[in-house]
């Protein structure tokens, strides 16, 4: 059964300029929760974007992967962290998935 | 992928996608959903008091894996909306507090009127029967 550091590992080896944080969140080794960032993502849907992560998986998803929940975000958009900065310090930031900020994207 | 003898529970499935203008696939029933992220997608299409039909995938393992094959999705649940895959639980909860799945149904917003219209016709019944009918 794979881990979150593993999932990690891949989603950012196989996704260009991807950065992932994982968790598992049952702590049974088998629901994962994601969030991707990467420029890979700009310009697609949100299925896009996530096929490109299930896809790191193939079949693995519904497997020994029995939940991967997934957040995906190109780094430019409101509530991203840069991707070329820092890792975040002490974990994911709240992801403010219904805040739509007023500041166009530059 | 496809191979060349005839796959009803394909064609089903497509048929039902294509007939329905909001439809969901998921584990259980909209009543009794039998995993959590299915129970959430109901929740939020319940609150915007969206008819949809509902598919329960549990009965034949085949449901799954052809849906799957047209959606080029691996979880479930899987929302359509006019004919298209809207996503799983994670993108509808996201658009849901975005608003763009009121939107997307055609709906006011939760935030705006509880019902715009009242629904003559009650939501789809849990228990879509057709395509089980079709399998048998």
């Amino acid at each position: 059964m794979p881990t979150a550091a593993e999932i990690k590992q891949r989603i950012e080896a196989a996704i260009p300029g991807a950065q992932a944080e994982v968790e598992d969140y049952t702590g049974g080794g088998d629901h994962f929760r994601a969030m991707v960032v990467s420029p890979a993502f700009a310009g697609r849907s949100r299925i896009e974007q996530h096929k490109l992560v299930y896809g790191v998986f193939g079949d693995e998803i519904g497997g020994p992967i029995h939940a991967l929940s997934l957040k995906t975000q190109a780094p430019q958009e409101p509530g991203a962290p840069d991707a070329e900065g820092p890792p975040m310090a002490g974990g994911r930031q709240a992801i403010a998935g219904g805040e739509q900020h007023a500041t166009a994207a530059t | 992928m496809s191979d060349t003898e005839s796959n009803p529970i394909r064609d089903a499935i497509a048929e039902a996608i294509a007939e329905h203008d909001t439809i969901l696939f998921m584990k259980g029933t909209p009543e009794a959903p039998a995993c959590g992220f299915s129970a959430r997608t109901v929740a939020m299409l319940q609150s915007l008091e969206a008819p949809f039909a509902a598919v329960d995938i549990l009965p034949d393992p085949r449901i799954r894996q052809e849906l799957s094959a047209i959606s080029g999705w691996p979880t479930i649940p899987q929302l359509f909306v006019g004919g298209e895959l809207v996503g799983g639980c994670d993108i509808v909860t996201e658009m849901y507090e975005s608003g763009e799945l009121a939107e997307t149904l055609g709906l006011e917003s939760s935030e705006g009127a509880a019902a715009p219209q009242p629904r003559a016709s009650e939501p789809q019944p849990a228990g879509f029967t057709q395509i089980e009918n079709r399998l048998g």
